[in-house]
C-alpha cells in the first residue's frame, strides 16, 4: 500500500440535469499523508464541499460518483457497499460538517447524541467516557447534559468535533468548521482541532475559502476551480510564490493587516457548470490568458518543490 | 456649530426585564455618535455577535426605538419628524443589509427594487428619465445594466445582488449609508470588489458610511475610523491606523491577534491566549472575565474611555493615567 492516509484518484462526481450531465468534481487526484493537514480552497460552487461529501459517500441523487477511487488505507470507499461504508464512517473517516448549528438534534441532550453515534457502531459507552470526550474538546463539565440551544456556536462546533473523534478515525474532514463563528472563537476551535489531531495521530482535510486560515493551519493546499484542482503545493511555497494566476488572485483578494492598498477582487464570475468555458475554465477571468488557453485545457504538471499546477504558463 | 446630520445622543436599548421578570438584556448602553458631521468618512463599528453593533444600526435607521436617549436627524428626534422632514430623513439616510438574498422578492424582476424608490420618491418625471437614473446608479457600482435589468434575483450572483442594493441606495443621493455586514454573506473574492465600490462613494460622492462588521481586517482596509464594541459599549475608538496598529484595549488586542493572515510571521494558534473564566456578571468591566490583565479595580469600577492619543481612546483601567473622555464626546477622537 502507498502509506497514504487517504488517496483520491481521478474522482468524478456528476449530477443529472435536464440539460445533461453536470460534472461538479472532475478528475481530482490528491494524497492526504498520515498526520498531515491538507487544505482545499475555492469559491462557492468550485466543488470543494461536493468533494467532502463524495469522500464520505454522502452524495445523494441526482448526484453520483461516476469514476475514480477513494482509498482509505487498503479500502476503496468508492466501491464499498452501503453497510460497509456505514461502518467505515466515524471509525475510519469522520466529517465535521458545515453549519454546526443545524447538525445537532435540537430535542436531544448533546451527550446522548455522542453516545448514539458510538452505539450505532456497536460501542457501548459510559457517562464518564462521554464526559472525558467532552473535556478533550474543551467543553466544561456538565455540557453532556445540555441541549443544543443552551450552547454557543463555538460549543456546538466542539460537540460536532467530539462526535467526529469518538471512534478515533485516522482521517478527519472539516468542511468550513468555523465559517459561522467570530475570529476569536474561530481560533479557539481550530486550536482544539489541532490538539485532537495530535492526540489521535490523524490526518485532517480542511475545506474552506479563507486563504488566511489555510495559511495558518495546513501543511499543504489544493486550490479548486470549476470542479478541478488547479494547484497543489506546500503552504509556504504557495504563499511565497503562487503558480496559478487564480491562486495568486485569491491571495491578493484577502484584506491584509500589513499594508493598506486598494482592495482587489477577482473580476468576473465563477463559471456555471452547465456552461463551462472551453480550454482552461479560468481563461475568461485570467489576466495572463492567451489564445492557447481558450482551446487547450492545461493538465496538472509537477513543477518541483512538491508543486503541481494546471496552467500553460506556470 | 450646526447640528450633525444624524446623531445618537446617549442612546440605550434594553430588552426584557418587564413585569413578567424576563431576563434583562442590555443590547446597547448609553452610546453617543454623530454621523455625517464634517468631512465625509467611513467609520467602522466592529464587534462580535451580541456586541450591540446591529442594534446601533437599527436605532439610527429608526427600525428600533431606544429605551433611553434620542436619535436625532438635523437636531430633531427622528420619532417626531414632520412629514417633510421625515421624507428628507428617509432620503438622506440609506441602509444596506447583510443578506443579499432575503431583500429581493423572487417573483419580481430585479428592476422592481430599483423602480420602487424612483416612483415613491418621485425621482423622475418620465419612464426614460427613470431608466437613465437607474442605469447610472448601476454603472456607479461597477455593474453593467444590461446584465442586471430584466433578470430575476436567482439569475444574479450574490455579489451582483449586493451591488444592486448599493445602487438602489445611491438612487436617492443619500448623505449617509448605514451598511450592516454588507459582505459577510458573499465570497471572499467578491468582498474586495463590493467594499471598494463603497469606499469610492465616500471619496467621489461625499457620502459618509457607517460600516457595521465583525471583520476587523476589512474595517481597517476601507475605514478612516474604527469603533470596537464589546457587550453593549465602545471599548476602543479612533483613527483606523491607531486602533489596528497599536490596539490599546485587551479585547482589541485579542481580536487583532485572532485574525488569520496569509503571512506566517507568528504562531497564530498559540499567540494571545483568551482566558475563559466563568462569566462575572457583576464585574464592573465587562471584559474582566476574559482579560489577562484583570486587576482589583476592574471588579469595582467601570472603566471610562481614556484619551490615549489625539485620535485614539480606550475604556480600560490600564490606561487610567490619561484624561477621561466622556462617552458623549466619542466623536472627538474620530476624523
Amino acid at each position: 500500500m502507498s502509506g497514504a492516509a487517504l488517496e483520491i484518484q481521478g474522482l468524478r462526481v456528476s449530477f443529472d440535469h435536464p440539460l445533461g450531465l453536470l460534472r461538479a468534481v472532475d478528475d481530482v487526484s490528491f494524497t492526504l499523508r498520515p498526520h498531515e493537514r491538507f487544505g482545499l480552497v475555492g469559491e462557492s460552487g468550485s466543488g470543494k464541499s461536493t468533494m467532502a461529501l463524495a469522500i464520505m459517500r454522502m452524495i445523494r441523487p441526482p448526484g453520483h460518483i461516476d469514476g475514480g477511487n477513494i482509498l482509505l488505507g487498503d479500502t476503496n470507499l468508492a466501491t464499498l457497499s452501503g453497510d460497509a461504508i456505514r461502518r467505515a464512517r466515524l471509525a475510519g473517516i469522520a466529517l465535521v460538517p458545515q453549519g454546526s448549528m443545524n447538525a445537532l438534534n435540537p430535542v436531544m441532550r448533546v451527550g446522548a447524541q455522542v453516545a448514539d453515534a458510538m452505539r450505532d457502531h456497536g460501542v457501548s459507552v459510559s457517562a464518564r467516557a462521554i464526559d472525558a470526550l467532552m473535556a478533550r474538546v474543551g467543553l466544561p463539565a456538565g455540557t453532556a447534559q445540555k441541549y443544543p440551544h443552551e450552547l454557543s456556536g463555538g460549543m456546538k462546533q466542539r460537540v460536532c468535533i467530539a462526535i467526529a473523534i469518538c471512534l478515533r478515525p485516522t482521517v478527519i474532514i472539516a468542511d468550513e468548521p468555523t465559517s459561522a463563528l467570530d475570529v476569536v472563537v474561530q481560533r479557539q476551535v481550530m486550536r482544539t482541532l489541532a490538539d485532537v489531531q495530535q492526540d489521535l495521530n490523524a490526518a485532517i482535510l480542511l475545506i474552506g475559502h479563507d486563504m488566511g486560515l489555510m495559511a495558518q493551519f495546513v501543511n499543504r493546499l489544493g486550490v479548486m476551480y470549476a470542479g478541478r484542482l488547479v494547484e497543489i503545493a506546500p503552504i509556504a511555497e504557495i504563499v511565497r510564490k503562487p503558480r496559478h494566476p487564480y491562486t495568486e488572485m485569491l491571495i491578493a483578494s484577502l484584506p491584509s493587516m500589513d499594508h493598506k492598498d486598494a482592495l482587489r477582487g477577482i473580476p468576473g464570475l465563477a463559471p456555471l457548470l452547465r456552461d463551462l468555458p472551453s480550454g482552461c475554465a479560468f481563461h475568461p477571468r485570467c489576466p495572463k490568458a492567451r489564445d492557447r488557453c481558450t482551446t487547450e485545457r492545461p493538465e496538472p504538471r509537477a513543477l518541483g518543490d512538491g508543486v503541481l499546477a494546471a496552467c500553460h504558463f506556470a | 456649530m450646526t447640528a450633525p446630520l444624524l446623531q445618537a445622543d446617549r442612546v440605550g436599548r434594553v430588552y426584557g426585564g418587564g413585569l413578567l421578570g424576563a431576563a434583562r438584556t442590555v443590547a446597547l448602553d448609553d452610546f453617543s455618535l454623530s454621523v455625517g458631521a464634517g468631512k465625509p468618512s467611513v467609520t467602522a463599528v466592529v464587534g462580535e455577535s451580541g456586541s450591540g453593533k446591529t442594534t446601533l444600526a437599527r436605532l439610527l435607521l429608526g427600525l428600533t426605538t431606544p429605551t433611553s436617549g434620542t436619535v436625532r436627524y438635523r437636531g430633531e428626534d427622528i420619532t417626531r419628524l414632520s412629514g417633510d422632514a421625515r421624507l428628507a430623513y428617509r432620503t438622506d439616510v440609506q441602509a444596506i443589509f447583510q443578506d443579499p438574498y432575503g431583500v429581493f422578492n423572487p417573483f419580481y424582476r430585479v428592476d422592481h427594487v430599483l423602480t420602487t424608490p424612483v416612483r415613491k420618491f418621485r425621482l423622475a418625471s418620465s419612464r426614460a428619465e427613470a431608466r437613465a437614473l437607474i442605469e447610472l446608479a448601476l454603472r456607479t457600482v461597477g455593474l453593467r445594466p444590461e446584465e442586471i435589468l430584466g433578470r430575476y434575483p436567482h439569475q444574479l450572483s450574490g455579489g451582483q445582488r449586493q451591488r444592486t442594493m448599493v445602487a438602489r441606495a445611491l438612487l436617492l443621493k443619500p448623505k449617509i449609508i448605514i451598511a450592516d455586514e454588507p459582505v459577510s454573506m458573499v465570497d471572499a473574492s467578491l468582498r474586495a470588489t463590493i467594499l471598494g465600490s463603497l469606499r469610492r462613494l465616500t471619496d467621489d460622492l461625499g457620502i459618509s458610511i457607517l460600516y457595521i462588521t465583525h471583520d476587523l481586517a476589512t474595517a481597517w482596509q476601507v475605514s478612516d475610523n474604527i469603533i470596537v464594541m464589546y457587550r453593549a459599549t465602545a471599548v476602543e475608538a479612533g483613527q483606523a491606523e491607531a486602533v489596528v496598529k497599536a490596539p490599546a484595549h485587551p479585547y482589541t488586542r485579542l481580536l487583532v491577534g485572532s485574525i488569520p493572515q496569509v503571512s506566517q510571521t507568528r504562531d497564530w494558534l498559540a499567540t494571545e491566549p483568551d482566558l475563559q473564566r466563568p462569566e462575572e456578571r457583576d464585574a464592573a468591566c465587562r471584559f474582566a472575565d476574559r482579560c489577562r490583565f484583570t486587576m482589583a479595580v476592574c471588579h469595582t469600577d467601570r472603566p471610562p474611555l481614556s484619551r490615549i492619543g489625539l485620535r485614539h481612546a480606550a475604556a480600560c483601567h490600564l490606561h487610567g493615567q490619561h484624561a477621561d473622555l466622556a462617552a458623549e464626546d466619542l466623536n472627538d477622537v474620530l476624523a
